[in-house]
């Protein structure tokens, strides 16, 4: 059990929680992930953390509302508890130690890039933070991402804040602009990280993504969460989560991803006739 | 495995079962799994003395009724936990094993033992400690105690109410558990050691990651592991979606690759979860499969088609990405290779599709890397397992002991609970001379 310390609505789907679990903010590192069930018959999903702080003892979460899971968390209140939440898992980031970074977060992978940019600025590496939504009120935590970055650049789809266009356009006019980067790291929707790939291609900038396929045990025993890198079979949960952008087969994730959609739709329906 | 077969159907037959279970605790703390899971008629019905001139005797039900007994009847050994008398000898004699210490041991007391993960290895060490007055921890990746016999074997093999009977037991000894704790992530072994004050560790943390075949198609959705497979209806109760949220694909037919234990459990639920038509593919023939005789029955008398001497060439997916068809060759059988099992090779001309929208590979798992990763010291071999002195289960790190899975690969709870008591009596003996030695340092 861990109980929910603090939330923040961030958007009208998205909400941020502080959860008190000071054995999982402990051994934290940047982009790692926790396994969450919220009661005794919800799924275990896995949830990139947004934050930590050993000090407080906590771990912060941003989750926005996809389906019935992620709707029953964001329903969750200041001193609830959630049954299980476990982690640190996965690898975390294999971050550069000098040099000039790019972070692109899209969604709620804004919220996510937050440890990355914290880990790299305190280093001393060069951090450009590019973070998206579709519109300036779906924005979320670009404040705490600009103030560990060097640069931060803002990207609306329909042009209501910052730059008109995605994450990936911005990106693409930073290095016609001139801009160097010894490397991109982006974590988000599955379609956003696979257009970052063929954004960067082109340019040899190496890129790493943060995979977020099904997982049920999360900890390297299913196998649900294999993936296709290089031509060779990884498992995302312990091998991972990041992979090199350019050698994964996004089109086979995308089609796993979507394995339980009707299932899924079912659920959310069910979910929201029952609430 | 040195269980004292003969003394304890004698027992039995004397009209005594709580002392023919104790004298099977002696050797193996779970015989009310081991009874049901066990492949007696590889490990000990094959050596039965009247074996060839008539049926062995069935040694597995014989443990099973006298584990089941004492579970029944025996409530003052379940709540004082001495359901067996102490033993820290891994092979008892004949005549009884010697008690080499008493029930609360001074130098014991106090002390605190972890053991990570809580399969049958895990539980071995956890009660075999406690009963010696070490104070023992639990620590479990899952939500749910029992590791394997929890999410991988199925409830109508081995039904959860004795796997919690088990667990209840160690709680009423005194065995702290602590779940949702990923031992190597959570909390590392060192942390466990230099700051929780944990004198020794075992490590029973189970397989690693699903084997599959390396053959085209195995990503399409509809191909599952034997583990998530059996976790999903096992753990997480996918079979009663949407009432729980955990969703499978159930209802067609479908195909389990692989003739083991977990083949036979696979197939056996599939056909429980309602599959229209279930099959079981293997490559050698019913002579090679290393499934109980009894499950393999079992699997058959429910529906399950055999296709010995079959094996997958590639899957077949539709334009949505889900599983319709596996594509298969016929084997015939040549020499014997190195496991001293028939050699299986493809018979030109005899590919052939199986229409199937589910496919699950029990093939075995790879090594589970999460602990030796993360744990400087620990030597692990170049399959990935931990490496221990069989004897002991002590690995190259000072304080830690392994057993089960983890240092073996695939095989049997047996052998795991075997590894568990011996890892028990060692680590035993090990805090013993550490503590005389702090004692003598301390003086000094």
């Amino acid at each position: 059990m861990a109980r929910i310390l603090k939330k923040r609505s961030l958007t009208p789907i998205t909400s941020l929680f502080v959860v008190e679990s000071p054995l999982i903010a402990r051994n934290a590192q940047p982009g790692q992930f926790v396994m969450v069930r919220i009661n005794e018959r919800g799924e275990r999903i896995p949830v990139t953390f947004t934050d930590y702080d050993v000090g407080e003892g906590t771990v912060t979460v941003v989750v926005q509302e996809v389906g019935k899971t992620t709707r029953m968390f964001s329903s969750l209140d200041e001193g609830d508890e959630i049954l299980d939440f476990v982690g640190p898992l996965g690898c975390p980031a294999p971050l550069l130690e000098q040099g000039h970074v790019v972070l692109l977060g899209g969604g709620f992978g804004a919220a996510a890039i937050l440890t990355l940019a914290r880990e790299l600025h305190s280093g001393g590496v060069e951090v450009s933070s590019i973070v998206g939504a579709r519109s300036k009120d779906l924005l979320i935590l670009d404040d705490e991402v600009g103030a560990v970055s060097d640069h931060l650049y803002v990207c609306t789809d329909d042009g209501s804040s910052g730059f008109h266009g995605f994450v990936t356009t911005q990106l693409k006019q930073l290095i016609d602009q001139g801009n160097r980067f010894d490397e991109a790291f982006t974590i988000g929707p599955v379609a956003m990280m696979r257009a970052l790939a063929e954004t960067t291609r082109p340019y040899g900038l190496k890129t790493q993504v943060s995979m977020d396929p099904i997982m049920v045990d999360g900890t390297g025993m299913c196998g649900a969460c294999r993936i296709t890198v290089d031509d060779e079979l990884r498992f995302a949960c312990v091998d991972g989560p990041f992979f090199d952008a350019h050698k994964v087969n996004f089109a086979e994730a995308i089609v796993r991803s979507k394995m339980y959609a009707e299932e899924e739709q079912l659920s959310l329906s069910l979910d929201k006739a029952g609430g | 495995m040195g269980v004292p077969i003969r003394d304890f159907i004698k027992l039995i037959a004397e009209g005594k079962p709580l002392e023919a279970v104790r004298r099977i605790k002696e050797v193996n703390s779970l015989p009310a799994v081991c009874g049901r899971v066990c492949p007696q008629e590889h490990q000990c019905e094959l050596h039965c003395v009247v074996n060839g001139k008539r049926e062995p005797v069935s040694i597995g039900a014989l443990e099973r009724f006298a584990a089941d007994y004492e579970l029944a009847h025996d409530s003052v050994a379940l709540i004082s936990g001495n359901t067996a008398p102490i033993s820290n000898g891994a092979t008892p004699s004949r005549n009884g094993s010697k008690p080499s210490h008493d029930l609360r041991d001074s130098k014991a007391d106090g002390q605190k033992v972890a053991v990570v993960g809580t399969g049958p290895a895990s539980l071995t060490v956890a009660g075999d400690l406690a009963r010696l007055g070490y104070q023992v921890t639990l620590f479990e990746a899952l939500h749910a105690s029992g590791g394997v016999l929890m999410y991988g074997i199925p409830e109508f093999r081995l039904p959860k109410t004795i796997v919690a009977a088990e667990i209840d037991k160690l709680k009423l000894q005194g065995v702290e558990l602590r779940n949702n704790i990923v031992i190597g992530k959570t909390i590392t072994i060192d942390q466990l050691m230099n700051e929780m004050g944990y004198g020794a560790v075992f490590v029973g943390s189970g397989a690693g990651s699903p084997k599959f075949m390396g053959i085209p198609g195995e990503n399409f959705k509809g191909v599952y592991s034997a583990n998530e497979f059996l976790t999903r209806v096992n753990l997480m109760r996918a079979n009663r979606f949407p009432e729980y949220d955990t969703p499978m694909k159930m209802g067609g037919r479908m195909a389990v690759i692989g003739a083991g234990d977990t083949a036979m459990d696979v197939v056996r639920t599939a056909i429980r979860v309602g599959a229209r038509e279930a099959s079981v593919v293997y490559r050698r023939s019913d002579k090679e499969m290393t499934a109980r005789i009894e499950d393999y029955r079992d699997a058959e008398e429910e529906g399950a088609v055999f296709e010995w001497q079959t094996n997958p060439v590639r899957i077949l997916g539709n334009e949505d990405g889900f599983v319709y068809a596996m594509e298969c060759v016929r084997m015939e059988l040549g020499e014997p290779d190195e496991s001293g099992r028939r050699r299986p090779t493809p018979i030109p001309d005899s590919l052939f599709i199986m229409e199937l929208d589910m496919v699950v590979m029990a093939l075995g798992t790879n090594a589970n890397p999460t602990v030796g990763q993360s744990t400087p010291g620990l030597t692990t071999n170049v399959a990935g397992h931990i490496v221990v002195d069989p004897e002991t289960g002590a690995t190259t790190r000072r304080g830690v002991f392994a057993g089960g899975e983890v240092t073996t690969g695939s095989a049997t709870v047996i052998l795991a609970a075997g590894a568990g008591k011996r890892a028990a009596a060692a680590i035993d003996e090990y805090l013993r001379i550490e503590s005389r030695s702090t004692t003598v340092s301390a003086v000094q």
